[in-house]
């Protein structure tokens, strides 16, 4: 694999899981539980979408084929999507957006961080402004989980079950290819494994002030959302985010 | 306060309100002001800040099939610049003294209306343009307006609306503008949201100033600056040309140019559907008050716990 | 239906630049101070009018009353000495 391949399908992959998750969130958008939060799910929202065009303008640069930001998001299949399965996850209630937006909020707050100091000009770049974000998600989803856990009975048990289900698709945010060797190699990415104690210790800490119990690592895990592997999930999303290029292929908009 | 006056003090305390309003200075939280004052205030702004969140609906129902990440980005911007806006507006009505959760239970309980526009259904995507051209360009009519009216939070509030809303009428005509310059299909799907969004974007004003049963003591007191018919035809004069440089035709067989009034001569409003729509009976008023009580049900519980951690952590 | 349980309210002050006085701009409701700021800040700051946000809880302000204006604001009408061209600077004196 060329480093200009693995480039490519780095951008492509961050690219994918902002889009995806800022899909998500965009689901929210007039169903909040209270004005404000409604308001702050937006913000998030749009902290991704700017991620996702920043990623997949780069990865359109570097494949150098004329494709644009908005083909690589609309005119992909899900064997073609390359994030990670959480974030796909449905919203299901208020709890579990605020779980996934706090798991994986961590995986990529430490990335982000490691990336500012990648020799690749743009990803520095791109990573530093998604820190900014990034850092102010993880601290909106975190105080939210604590609430949550440690609110009322109700909601610790939504939490719980958040999280529980949630479990099963942490180790795939660790997960590596031929393309994070070839990067990391160079300079360009970074190490996954080498954040994930990290990773857990900024868990640990939020989920005891929850009052929530992580749960075991033997149950199942998913795999290979980087390998276009997902849950059912995604296609739907995908279809309805994708209709009207799809619907319209000559039109612009 | 009110209750402890005699009538003859309320009388003289109404004609010194009367005065100072007359000598166009603005009336804060604190001050005296007739109980009909307040009253007419506060139904419209709780009706202004309904409209504003019943209002994120009809447009994020397009949201996740927005065409391309730009629009994506720029509609969800806009639909949160929404929410703001009513809480803006909601925050100000505040200051006369119900809180929102009561103004929202009058809404949720079919108490308080909203503005009749997000009764229509969106079902294409030039719909987005045409609520971003269409009805932000009517609310911004009447905002500019309000901007200038006799109660402080009111005003201030409507001062920073307006300055934000302008990108909104903007990208709304952007995008049917870019409709109008691509293939066949759009550009029907542009014509299409504009037959159907125009008569209920001059509904928005309201009824003939003839029927407007408050208009009289609105206006009297500046919380009103300018009749329905005035503003509408404002909007009009200003939204023909915009639709005809990109090529839309209004859907108005009696709309002309009158070179004596120098104003737009337009037809007859539908009033019928008007009333109906707002006693309940648009397409769309069962199923946005079903999202907005949904959302406020669903989320009971969210509030309830934060309230519960606040208190046992002693925040 | 039973009567929202609503949470309380935050009078939300913002500073528009670095250097500026801290200006109200409104009000968030927010279970708690935290939750506040974050909403303060998602709700009056979208376009960067903010570098620095304050909130206090609504009751904790305290207003002065119309009735109060005679008494408060009035008698500072006849001390114009607090301005410094109450005092005419003798001829030929450039500064002081």
């Amino acid at each position: 694999m060329t480093q200009q391949e693995a480039l490519f399908n780095y951008s492509l992959r961050l690219g994918d899981n902002a889009l995806v998750l800022a899909q998500r969130l965009c689901e929210w958008c007039g169903h909040g539980p209270v004005l404000e939060e409604d308001i702050a799910m937006s913000n998030m929202g749009l902290d991704l979408i700017g991620q996702s065009r920043g990623f997949y303008s780069y990865a359109a640069l570097v494949e150098g084929k004329d494709r644009t930001e908005d083909d690589l998001a609309f005119l992909r299949n899900e064997r073609e999507f390359f994030n990670r399965c959480m974030v796909e996850q449905p919203n299901y209630d208020f709890a579990a957006t605020m779980m996934r937006s706090f798991l994986y909020g961590c995986l990529s707050y430490l990335q982000f961080r490691a990336l500012t100091k990648s020799t690749d000009n743009t990803i520095a770049g791109l990573a530093e402004k998604s820190l900014k974000e990034v850092t102010y998600h993880v601290r909106h989803s975190s105080d939210w989980v604590i609430r949550l856990g440690d609110g009322t009975d109700e909601s610790h048990q939504k939490a719980q079950t958040a999280l529980d289900e949630l479990w099963h698709f942490t180790n795939e945010l660790f997960e590596m290819d031929e393309s994070d060797e070839v990067l990391i190699k160079a300079g360009i990415a970074c190490d996954l494994a080498a954040l994930r104690n990290e990773w857990n210790a900024m868990i640990d800490e939020v989920l005891l002030k929850a009052t929530l119990i992580k749960p075991s690592e033997s149950g199942y895990q998913s795999k290979g959302g980087m390998k276009g592997m997902h849950t059912e999930h995604l296609g739907h999303l995908l279809s309805e985010m994708q209709f009207l290029p799809r619907a319209y292929p000559d039109a612009k908009w | 306060m009110e209750n402890q006056l005699t009538a003859e003090e309320i009388t003289k305390r109404e004609m010194e309100f009367d005065a100072k309003i007359a000598k166009g200075i603005v009336v804060e939280p604190k001050d005296w002001m007739p109980d009909r004052y307040r009253k007419q205030l506060l139904r419209m702004m709780s009706q202004h800040a309904h409209s504003e969140v019943v209002g994120m609906l009809p447009e994020g129902n397009w949201l996740t099939r927005a065409p391309s990440l730009m629009r994506k980005a720029v509609l969800l911007a806009k639909i949160q610049d929404e929410a703001g806006h009513g809480l803006y507006i909601y925050s100000a009505a505040e200051t006369l003294g119900t809180d929102r959760a009561e103004m929202i239970d009058q809404l949720l309980s079919g108490h308080a209306k909203y503005s009749s526009i997000f009764n229509y259904p969106t079902l294409n995507w030039a719909d987005m343009g045409a609520i971003g051209w269409l009805v932000d360009g009517a609310a911004i009519v009447n905002q500019t307006v309000l901007a200038k009216c006799s109660y402080g939070p009111y005003s201030r509030a409507m001062v920073r609306i307006c300055k934000e809303e302008n990108f909104h009428n903007k990208q709304g005509y952007q995008i049917m503008a870019y409709l109008m310059k691509g293939t066949k299909e759009q550009q029907e799907m542009a014509q299409d949201a504009m037959n159907r969004f125009w008569w209920p974007s001059l509904m928005m004003f309201g009824p003939h100033d003839t029927n407007s049963p408050n208009s009289g003591d609105l206006m009297k007191w500046k919380v009103k600056l300018q009749t329905n018919d005035d503003l509408r035809q404002r909007f009009i004069d200003r939204t023909v040309p915009q639709a005809e440089a990109i090529g839309l035709k209004i859907p108005d067989p009696d709309l002309k140019w009158n070179p004596q009034t120098r104003h737009y001569d337009f037809g007859e409003i539908n009033w019928e559907e008007f009333n109906n729509v707002i006693k309940g009976n648009g397409p769309c008023n069962r199923l946005r008050m079903k999202q907005r009580r949904d959302a406020h049900e669903n989320g009971a519980w969210v509030r309830s716990a934060a309230l519960a951690y606040a208190e046992k952590h002693g925040k | 239906m039973s009567k929202s349980q609503e949470w309380p309210s935050w009078e939300v002050f913002t500073q528009n630049k670095n250097g500026e006085a801290h200006e109200h701009a409104g009000n968030v409701h927010a279970p708690d101070a935290e939750i506040a700021l974050m909403n303060a800040r998602d709700v009056y700051g979208r376009r960067q009018e903010a570098v620095n946000i304050w909130v206090v809880p609504s009751t904790a302000i305290t207003a002065s009353t119309p009735e109060d204006v005679g008494s408060f604001f009035d008698p500072a009408n006849d001390k114009m000495y607090r301005w410094p061209n109450y005092f005419k600077t003798p001829d030929g004196i450039k500064q002081i």
